[in-house]
């Protein structure tokens, strides 16, 4: 079976692949694009840990086919940091020891990135809803709920500035 | 994961030829029909993603009534406010599937025509008396929503068949509809059952309307006709209430398993028509 070719943005850049009709945009982004900040848990739509965000939504990157990313704009963990600087979000993970293992991390930063891209002051109820498809078996949550309102906070005064 | 192709037409005929071929599988969000996939539980030959076909993604207001693109996201749906006031309870059972991340991609014609019997976005759709405009190698039809799902991951679409829309009836003044589901937590769970209750209400603020559907208690997601005809003519007074829930419980058939039995899911499915049925006749500005 024929390979297809998928033109897209990752992260801002231009890229294009090959992707095998049967591979996911996880796979593709992985094994394709070698952009392995994205992990695999589950495979299927459960744990969130291949989180990305596909025109502005977050998404399980397990769950889409990779050609059904053609003209699609996708942000990974990777794009996250700009300049040699941490992401806020990533500041605040770390200063709140919000990951212990970190196969979660990269899925947490990008749902939660979402979260404070649609509500910059989401209520910790809010942040727990949206979250509830992100799941962590180390931290007990309670750190990454802080760390993301404490980043919600730090990105308000950034803008406000 | 096996190899397979990928086809994503434009226009909805494209997509039933593309259908009709022997092996097609439909893909709207995807998420089912990946960890179908990946579970080897389904081997098409060609999946046709039916997200570019026009009019399948997006909500348009039509003679009145809603019209609801089969692929739209829940979240979308959600987002939407015109339709969140017009059909509260619609929005709700869409919007309690899956994750934040789920609701990005899962649409209400995929939820449908999954055909799990525990379904949240097809009660409160059957209950809104909503259609289904189907395409097909044949041309259109219009069918209800409960005409579709035949039994567990079974339906009645024809080969090449796919739903493309569902519309809404105009919304009168004085009407609302609620959705309700039980889960043993908060989120990112399956229904143990689910009700939808959609109600319009006279001038006199009596029921002149009603329309009762459950979930995850039968086969199907059915239609509890009597159950609504127990509720037309009053306020939700005690009797009505507990007819209606009599009503329920007499059509249901459940299955016994992990997220309950047989008999907690009749009782159950009861217990949140009323409670829907309570909060449908707040919305729609009842005073009992």
């Amino acid at each position: 079976m024929s390979k297809i070719h998928v033109t897209t943005t990752v992260n801002g850049d231009p890229v294009e692949f090959l992707a095998s009709p049967g591979a996911t945009l996880m796979d593709a982004l992985r094994d394709d694009l070698n952009l392995t900040g994205t992990k695999e848990g589950c495979g299927s739509g459960d744990c969130g840990a291949c989180s990305v965000i596909v025109d502005g939504r977050v998404v399980c990157s397990c769950l889409m086919l990779a050609p059904e990313a053609e003209g699609r704009r996708i942000e990974t963990v990777e794009g996250l940091a700009q300049g040699g600087h941490l992401h806020p979000l990533q500041q605040k993970f770390l200063e709140h020891a919000a990951l212990q293992c970190g196969f979660c991390t990269p899925g947490l930063l990008m749902a939660s990135k979402a979260l404070l891209d649609a509500n910059p002051d989401p209520t910790e109820t809010e942040a727990r809803y949206w979250l509830a498809g992100n799941l962590c078996r180390c931290t007990g949550y309670d750190k990454i709920i802080r760390a993301v309102l404490d980043a919600a906070a730090e990105l308000r005064q950034e803008r406000a500035a | 994961m096996t190899q397979l192709a990928y086809l994503a037409p434009s226009s909805a005929e494209e997509a039933a030829a593309a259908l009709a071929r022997d092996g097609a599988r439909p893909l709207s969000g995807g998420t089912d029909l990946l960890v179908q996939l990946r579970a080897g539980r389904t081997r098409p030959a060609v999946v046709v993603d039916l997200k570019a076909v026009a009019g399948a993604i997006g909500v348009r207001e039509q003679s009145g009534g809603f019209v609801i693109g089969a692929a739209t996201p829940g979240a979308v749906l959600g987002e939407h406010a015109a339709l969140s006031r017009a059909w509260p309870g619609v929005v709700e059972g869409a919007t309690l599937i899956g994750s934040t991340q789920v609701q990005g991609r899962a649409s209400l014609g995929g939820n449908l025509c999954n055909a799990s019997p525990a379904a949240d976005g097809v009660p409160a759709l059957i209950a809104a008396r909503a259609t289904c405009v189907i395409v097909g190698p044949g041309g259109r039809r219009e069918a209800p929503v409960e005409s579709i799902a035949t039994g567990p991951g079974q339906t009645s679409l024809a080969p090449g068949e796919f739903v493309l829309e569902f519309r809404l009836p105009p919304r009168p003044a004085r009407a609302s509809d609620a959705y309700l589901r039980l889960i043993p937590r908060t989120e990112m769970d399956i229904a143990v059952a689910g009700a939808g209750v959609n109600l319009v209400l006279d001038e006199g603020g009596r029921v002149a309307e009603a329309h009762v559907a459950v979930g995850a208690v039968a086969p199907t997601a059915l239609l509890a006709a009597e159950a609504g005809r127990a509720l037309v003519g009053g306020r939700l007074d005690d009797a009505a209430l507990a007819g209606m829930e009599a009503a329920v419980r007499a059509v249901c058939r459940p299955i016994s398993d992990k997220r309950g039995t047989a008999e907690y899911r009749t009782r159950i499915a009861g217990v949140l028509a009323r409670r829907a049925a309570l909060i449908a006749f707040e919305r729609a500005g009842g005073v009992r």
